[in-house]
């Protein structure tokens, strides 16, 4: 995709709140600089994210997600990150689908502790997102969605 | 349950070409159990589309709606009003829903998002298998619970075939268990392993696909019509 000076990639990352959350946190304290343009989403567990919230965030902007869970093993409810993982695969087999790069969605482990290693990956991630440069995607298209005519259904 | 599988975004967007704005409905029972047509995978596609499209240059507005049953007329009726603003309808329902939409709105494209695929549930998560194909003449009776119909490649009457590998699978596909070890196995443990030594009869067909099309009549459901006389 095309090089744009002083263009800084829009990039949500949905950071588990038991440890990337943290790890932004002490990255930011510890004075470990990573891209301002990159906006952390705190969220109970990265098994929380599901597939829309993800293609959403595309479709609202953003030019990268990522996905930040504890390292695998270490999830607070077992699992959630592991599944997480497996979602953001889909999405970005997704993504090319759809003309998209998949490398747009990215799924990353780390601990509370890890301040640096965090500054670190993000960092990493917001280059390939830079070289990829945005997406093409203006603002979301106008679309609603139809009141139900009684209840909800889930 | 109906289970139902995604048509690939490539065959949906070659549906939509042309089209400015489509509704997607989703269907809130069967299909949203196997996550093929609930509010999600309806919201996972419809964002997927509207992208795919915006980037080809030829943006399709999709909304989305989801009803409890597109199987039934009531309810999906009250769809009715809005569907003058669109060129077409993308269902996420099975064939029956998409089918139903069609009959009660003959006015609009009905297009069919999904591919149903069988009647089976699910085995372990995330997996689902197929089970049953409405035979009309159900024969679990002898078979310890297990249908050979849906299971049995061949669909055996009075299996094995001779096929099956050691470890009990079938030898069409070593993926999946044979139907019939499964059927000995577990007559076998239910101690009526001796029913299988009866010989079935050749399947009679016409209750099934080869009758052509099927239909229930129940006049205990029916609405009574008044007389006209009394
Ligand atoms: S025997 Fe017929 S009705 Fe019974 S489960 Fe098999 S296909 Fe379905
Ligand atoms: S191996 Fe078993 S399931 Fe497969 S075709 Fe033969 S009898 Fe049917």
């Amino acid at each position: 995709m095309k090089e744009i000076s002083n263009y800084e990639p829009q990039i949500i990352a949905f950071c588990c709140m038991h440890c990337a959350y943290a790890a932004a946190d002490l990255a930011g304290s510890s004075r470990f600089a990573y891209p301002s343009s990159l906006k952390i989403v705190a969220i109970p567990c990265t098994g929380r994210t599901d597939m829309g919230h993800i293609l959403k965030t595309f479709e609202d902007g953003a030019d990268g997600v990522l996905v930040a869970g504890c390292l695998e093993g270490r999830c607070h409810f077992q699992t959630g990150n592991l599944y997480a993982r497996q979602r953001v695969e889909h999405v970005a087999e997704l993504l090319d689908q759809i003309g998209l790069e998949g490398e747009r969605a990215r799924m990353i482990n780390i601990s509370a502790g890890m301040g640096a290693k965090f500054a670190e990956l993000a960092n990493e991630f917001a280059k390939t997102i830079s070289a990829l440069g945005p997406t093409g995607l203006k603002k979301k298209p106008a679309s609603r969605e139809l009141p139900l005519p009684s209840g909800k259904i889930e | 349950m109906i289970v139902a599988d995604q048509k690939p975004i490539e065959d949906i967007r070659k549906m939509l070409k042309g089209k400015k704005k489509v509704l997607a409905i989703g269907c809130g029972t069967c299909v949203a159990v196997c996550f093929a047509g609930g509010k999600r995978e309806v919201g996972v596609l419809s964002s997927a589309v509207r992208m795919a499209t915006e980037l080809e240059g030829e943006p399709v507005q999709i909304d989305e709606t989801i009803v409890q049953r597109q199987c039934e007329k009531e309810f999906i009726e009250h769809l009715g009003d809005q569907l003058g603003e669109y060129d077409a309808v993308l269902s996420l329902g099975c064939g029956v829903g998409v089918q139903t939409l069609a009959d009660q709105f003959p006015g609009t494209r009905i297009l069919p998002g999904l591919n149903t695929k069988f009647m089976g549930g699910p085995t372990e998560q995330g997996v689902w298998e197929e089970r049953c194909q409405g035979c009309g003449n159900c024969l679990l009776e002898y078979t310890g619970g297990i249908c050979p119909i849906s299971r049995c490649a061949k669909q055996l009457m009075n299996g094995p075939c001779g096929g099956t590998d050691e470890g009990g699978r079938c030898e069409v596909d070593p993926d999946t268990p044979c139907a019939w070890f499964n059927i000995w196995e577990r007559m076998d443990a239910l101690d009526i392993q001796d029913q299988l030594m009866e010989i079935q009869p050749p399947k009679d067909w016409s209750t099934s696909r080869d009758g052509g099309r099927r239909k229930i009549v129940r006049k205990d459901l029916q609405k009574p019509k008044l007389d006209e006389g009394s």
